[in-house]
């Protein structure tokens, strides 16, 4: 994969210097053995993102509710991510974004019945689903609809090649490799050319 | 390029510069005629373009404040955005896709043929298919459409590959893909198509044909055309005996100025061309200019529309290549034993990953969801677009309190699907289905329809001036030297896309415009 006009969005790694700057939190993970695919993107297999205004624990929830939303179970944490740091960066903005997202958060715990982050996946996921039409899922989902999938690690994922001028477009590069239907006849689709 | 000053009253000014005012700019330069050519967004080209959806978006589109009603599911899903078109030199003929295909004869009578529909506003076209022939042969040599001309069609993609194995199935005798204004050949200093997959979002290789890349360099080599980007027209004046005189915009600076003008032809889109008519009223028209029938602003249609994408055990890469490959137009005729009037054509269509994400099902989320998504390598796409019923009160206003940048009122798009427009739809959506489901298809997602992409009708031409809002050569029925020079024209929708005969009229409207010059009509 050779996207060079776009710069891979991925989570912003942490200098120490950072870490000791920022009063919040930090959201680290490691890329899932077998996401070989991410891996040749990422520079490094652990990442890490440094949250202006929520803790790392909010964030971190925050990350689990979007698994539940938009649930990809074989997608990296480090994708899901992009949509915390999206939303950190909207809470930092408006203190009022900031509010909403921690008021959903403590309503998850309500309807756990406890931490809500404790629950076992499917668990969260149905409690995320009792929260739809809220401003805070829809908050969460909005910005995941574009934020989870316009960047190169979600499309070296779902397997979209996006910018094709830089490579001489497809038109050497499998654009009619199709071959588990009869070509079409030239009459309909004439020679490349 | 032309310096023509504000002061200067001989010029015509023409508003907008895309499909419509970017041909007639050039069409008038290549005639000898001064043009200013006024246009709100920026010049970008080739070099400039992006192979990015959401950066593409923000670069070309029109996303100043919109306000939407009506019972439509856009005005729910992107309330602020009911059309899909562009605020950039070239206008939305920078991100159309490029299916060039001439209305039917029975289509420009829709009334004769229809009948009356209730609650359709249906009316004949002012103009036969026979008296627009020779500017449609001089729209397609212009634009360089395949299959015409001798120039071969483009080869099909992947996705094509999954229509036409479909269609043939089902016993469609008419697939193929489709008369595009894009290059298959190297022709007219442009290059061939080298399937980028990005038409939507600028051509970068300058292979698909667009009043930026044609047009206004063309206008521009004739010294005639005073080019201004950024400039922003607020309304359009006029002289005590009521006829237009000058046009006032905001530049590229934030001032005001006045450009005087001897002719005036609004090309801003339907929703920008009866706003400006709407927002330029005066104690002379105090409904707006050239609004005495009150057509101004009604009988918006925007096709009727949906997607069908389906998923399959096996790849297909639809993004690779062009993004509109193929074409069943079958559907096309109008046939009334299928439950409502007029046609529809299917194009193939794909979307990248992030717009896939967006518009599979605007709102949507969960599981479903993320199975469409998870299989987006193996989907296959296509686009339904047909004729949708001219009614009175689908409409284009101007906002009572809400006010753009610059001050003026924002227009408000009305819309809501007519029973016939529905029900094409639904007999749309089971085709489209039964196509992938005879290819194989293990999934089928029938999607709702996008911000608008062809908006039509809302100034449109009728023989009568209590009917309309301009004769058959655009020019409006109680105002001489003004004209209206895009979509806005169209008496009806028909099913065919509508940029090669929104350019075929512009070349007819230049040869009328010249000639009345030249008789001192105007």
């Amino acid at each position: 994969m050779k996207q060079t006009s776009v710069k891979v969005d991925s989570p912003v790694r942490v200098s120490r210097r950072q870490f000791l700057k920022t009063g919040s939190g930090v959201l680290m993970g490691t890329l899932a053995a077998g996401s070989g695919v991410l891996a040749t993107l990422a520079p490094s297999r652990s990442w890490a993102l440094t949250l202006s205004t929520l803790s790392d624990i909010e964030g971190d929830k925050i990350l689990k509710v979007t698994r539940g939303i938009f649930p990809h179970d074989t997608l990296d944490d480090a994708v899901y991510a992009l949509v915390v740091k999206d939303l950190d960066a909207a809470a930092a903005k408006d203190p009022a974004v900031a509010s909403l997202l921690r008021d959903g958060l403590q309503q998850l715990d309500k309807l756990a019945g406890g931490d809500w982050a404790y629950l076992d996946y499917l668990a969260r996921e149905n409690l995320v689903i009792k929260m739809a039409g809220t401003d805070f899922f829809e908050k969460i989902r909005g910005t995941s609809v574009v934020s989870l999938y316009n960047n190169e690690m979600a499309w070296a994922h779902f397997g979209y090649e996006g910018p094709s001028y830089q490579l001489g477009g497809y038109f050497d590069r499998g654009f009619q490799d199709l071959d588990w239907l009869p070509d079409p006849p030239a009459d309909a689709s004439p020679a490349k050319a | 390029m032309a310096n023509i000053d504000l002061n200067d009253g001989s010029a015509v000014v023409v508003i907008g510069s895309g499909a419509g005012g970017g041909t007639l700019a050039n069409e008038l330069c290549q005639k000898g005629i001064k043009v200013v050519l006024l246009e709100a967004g920026k010049r970008e080209s080739a070099g400039t373009f992006q192979n990015n959806e959401w950066g593409a978006f923000g670069q070309l589109s029109w996303l100043d404040k919109r306000t939407t009603s009506g019972s439509w599911r856009v005005s729910r899903d992107f309330s602020g955005l009911p059309a899909w078109i562009c605020k950039t030199v070239g206008g939305s003929t920078v991100h159309w896709a490029g299916a060039s295909l001439r209305i039917e004869e029975h289509e420009f009578k829709a009334r004769t043929n229809y009948g009356d529909v209730a609650g359709a506003n249906l009316l004949d076209w002012p103009l036969t298919l026979q008296e627009l022939e020779p500017y449609y042969a001089k729209a397609e040599d212009k634009m360089g459409v395949t299959r015409t001309n001798g120039i071969p069609g483009l080869p099909g993609n992947n996705n094509f590959k999954v229509m036409y194995a479909g269609a043939k199935k089902l016993g469609y005798k008419n697939c193929h893909t489709g008369r595009m204004a894009i290059n298959s050949r190297n022709r007219d200093g442009r290059p061939h198509c080298r399937q980028l997959g990005f038409c939507f979002q600028g051509c970068k290789m300058d292979a698909k044909w667009s009043t930026m890349n044609s047009e206004i360099p063309k206008a521009e080599k004739t010294g005639n055309l005073d080019l201004r980007p950024s400039s922003h027209v607020l309304r359009i004046e006029h002289d005590k005996s009521g006829k237009v005189n000058a046009v006032v915009y905001v530049d590229g600076d934030g001032k005001q100025q006045q450009q005087k003008a001897r002719i005036v032809c609004v090309a801003g889109n339907s929703i920008e061309s009866p706003r400006l008519l709407l927002n330029s009223e005066s104690s002379m028209y105090p409904d707006g200019l050239a609004n005495s029938s009150g057509q101004v602003g009604r009988n918006y249609m925007r096709h009727m529309t949906g997607s069908v994408y389906a998923t399959f055990d096996q790849p297909v890469h639809m993004w690779r290549g062009t993004t509109m490959a193929g074409i069943i137009t079958d559907e096309a005729r109008h046939d009334p034993s299928r439950g409502f009037v007029g046609g529809y054509e299917m194009e193939t269509l794909s979307l990248g990953l992030p717009f896939m994400a967006a518009f599979l099902d605007p709102g949507g989320w969960g599981r479903d969801f993320c199975r469409a998504m998870d299989n987006y390598a193996n989907m296959a796409g296509m686009w339904l677009v047909g004729e949708d019923m001219p009614q009175e009160n689908n409409r284009i206003t101007v906002h009572a309190s809400e006010k753009d940048q610059y001050g003026m009122p924002v227009p408000n798009v009305h819309f809501s699907d007519h029973p016939n427009d529905i029900a094409m739809r639904e007999h749309a959506f089971k085709q489209g289905r039964a196509i992938y489901e005879a290819a194989g298809a293990n999934q089928v997602y029938p999607v709702p329809p996008y911000p608008s992409t062809h908006n039509l009708g809302t100034c449109r031409m009728s023989a009568k001036a209590e009917d309309g809002v301009v004769n058959q050569h655009g020019q409006a029925h109680e105002i001489d030297n003004l004209f209206v020079s895009d979509g806005s024209q169209f008496t009806t929708g028909a099913a065919q896309n509508p940029t090669l005969t929104i350019v075929t009229l512009a070349i007819r409207q230049a040869d009328y415009i010249a000639g009345q010059m030249a008789a001192k009509a105007i």
